[in-house]
């Protein structure tokens, strides 16, 4: 028989964190740290809606893009949080998540051998839907002392002639770092001059905790025009099953995401739709109180590390903390898996995140004040017994 | 910061100072110190442990009563709560807008001390003038707690 698979999916590495779930999977009463997802049950109010909209019988496809009303909050809504302006007719359309949103642009804008700037410790897709596009990926290695955050520096050594897009994933998973105002204007300036584009993830974006909103880089002079702005309902609204995210842009760069999105997916989950005109419409007071829950176990999460002994840089944004565990003479990977095999506490290891994620954890705080402490606790007696 | 104590001691009154001080951002000394003039004002007034008695094999009856009563010159309605609420078996007294004028909720070991209670003490107050009783025959939620267990996590343990 020929070989039925492609050389380029092939050449693609399996997730790091997949080969940890497996290991994680067949430990009975292991406690985790490890998910990327929110321990709120979606609001209640978003969870009826969509009973309703399935009571009413609105189980048929909406048009490609997505419903309009759904369209139509979604740009009220990044007015009024964000200060940004989208026409819902062509310049925004509803994906199945985040996830595919990042899939979408980077095919839609890359060409065979474009570089597209990818910030590490960051998020799994980047470089696969990078290598799908025959995109050539360039690593940023974000660094602690810079708390994960994007210097302007770092990227002018990034950039090269062949340089298209810059991921811009914050706040970003796994470091919880955030990107100040003042940070964008340099790199937005860079951005400008250089000629780039922007694929701004920012899905995390309900969730900083500096005391001041979350930017957008797209709200900066200049920059709507050659910015993908990602975000959608899993992080903030706990809405992670529901699969369901969006896309804004240029309606250039949007018209041919939504082609793709059209052929792959036809459309959005209806119900999910539905629901999430609710989500924007009702439940500004269910995301700040789950938006405050966080901040609180974030406080607690990183007091407990310090008292411990590790290093700890203090994350403002998204529901993770990543601990510096160098000192101890381990890679993230032995640490994770001594740890997971005598304590029973999943965590995932840095390098899950990119090569420079080594020397580092992602502990989730999406989980309830008890479980973190006994999760911590465990931890504690772990460091101790090092 | 006041607030911000109250809104979790409303809902986890054994937590650590330490802890509250860490989670809110705040120093230890600070929160310890505002916690005890709110129990001096008598802003926090106790500490209560939620209990579903229901799990347990206890017999005990709670009654909803709406009571209209007269208010007295010069005194409105409090003295008359005041005398209300002094009877141990009274757990909470409201003052209400609309059709009565306090919802007194007690709690009794059967159904008969309740009515005895609201006979002989309640009712023959001078100033009450009616009575409602209402018996709860089964708590689903109280102080903002459901009193059924929480299903089990079901996320996956990993994930990115």
């Amino acid at each position: 028989m020929r070989n039925p698979l492609s050389d380029k999916v092939m050449a693609i590495k399996p997730s790091g964190i997949r080969k940890f779930f497996d290991i994680v999977s067949e430990m009975k009463d292991a406690i985790s740290l490890g998910v990327g997802e929110p321990d709120f049950d979606t609001p209640w109010p978003i969870r009826e809606e969509a009973i309703y909209s399935l009571e009413k019988g609105r189980t048929f496809y909406t048009s490609n893009s997505g419903l309009k009303e759904l369209k139509e909050e979604i740009c009220r809504y990044l007015k009024r949080k964000y200060e940004l302006e989208y026409s819902p007719a062509n310049e925004v359309f509803v994906t199945v998540g985040g996830s595919e949103a990042i899939d979408l642009a980077i095919r839609a804008m890359i060409n065979p051998g474009e570089e597209i700037l990818i910030p590490q410790p960051c998020y799994v897709s980047y470089l696969p839907c990078t290598q799908l596009a025959d995109g050539v990926p360039v690593f940023i290695n974000l660094k602690e002392e810079n708390e994960f955050r994007l210097t302007p520096a770092e990227l002018e050594a990034a950039i090269t002639d062949k340089t298209k897009i810059l991921v811009l994933p914050f706040p970003n998973n796994p470091t919880g770092a955030v990107m100040t105002r003042s940070d964008l204007e340099k790199i937005a300036k860079i951005i400008i001059e250089k000629d780039i584009f922007v694929i701004s993830d920012e899905i995390y974006s309900e969730l900083t905790y500096t005391g001041e909103r979350h930017v957008s880089i797209a709200e900066l002079p200049g920059m709507k025009e050659r910015t993908i702005t990602i975000n959608g309902f899993s992080k903030g609204f706990a809405m992670t099953g529901w699969r369901l995210g969006y896309a804004c842009g240029p309606e250039l760069i949007i018209k041919q995401m939504l082609k793709i999105h059209q052929f792959a997916i036809m459309c959005a989950p209806t119900t999910s739709q539905y629901a999430a005109v609710i989500a924007l419409r009702e439940c500004d007071d269910a995301v700040a109180k789950m938006m405050k829950a966080y901040d609180q176990r974030r406080r607690y999460v990183v007091d407990r590390f310090r008292g411990m002994g590790m290093d700890c840089f203090e994350p403002y944004g998204a529901f993770y903390v990543f601990p510096s565990i160098k000192k101890f003479g381990m890679t993230s990977d032995e640490f994770a898996t001594k740890l997971l095999e005598t304590k029973k506490v999943a965590v995932v290891p840095g390098t899950a995140f990119g090569d420079c994620g080594e020397g580092f954890l992602r502990i989730s705080y999406a989980y309830s004040l008890e479980n973190l402490k006994t999760a911590l606790d465990r931890i504690e007696e772990f460091v101790k017994e090092l | 910061m006041r607030e911000e104590i109250l809104a979790i001691l409303e809902h986890n009154a054994r937590i650590s100072v330490h802890d509250l001080a860490v989670m809110l951002g705040k120093d230890e000394k600070a929160v310890a110190e505002a916690i005890c003039d709110m129990e001096a004002e008598h802003i926090i007034c106790g500490y209560d442990t939620l209990i579903n008695w229901d799990g347990t094999d206890a017999e005990k009856v709670t009654a909803l009563i709406e009571v209209k009563v007269t208010p007295q010159r010069g005194m409105g309605f409090d003295r008359i709560a005041e005398h209300i609420y002094q009877y141990d078996e009274v757990n909470s007294v409201y003052l209400m807008s609309g059709a009565f004028d306090f919802t007194v909720i007690i709690e009794g070991r059967s159904m008969k001390s309740v009515a005895r209670f609201v006979s002989e003490k309640l009712a023959p107050m001078e100033e009450v003038q009616s009575c409602a009783t209402h018996f709860v025959l089964k708590k689903y939620k109280d102080h903002g707690i459901t009193f059924v267990a929480e299903d089990p996590d079901e996320r996956m343990l990993i994930s990115p």
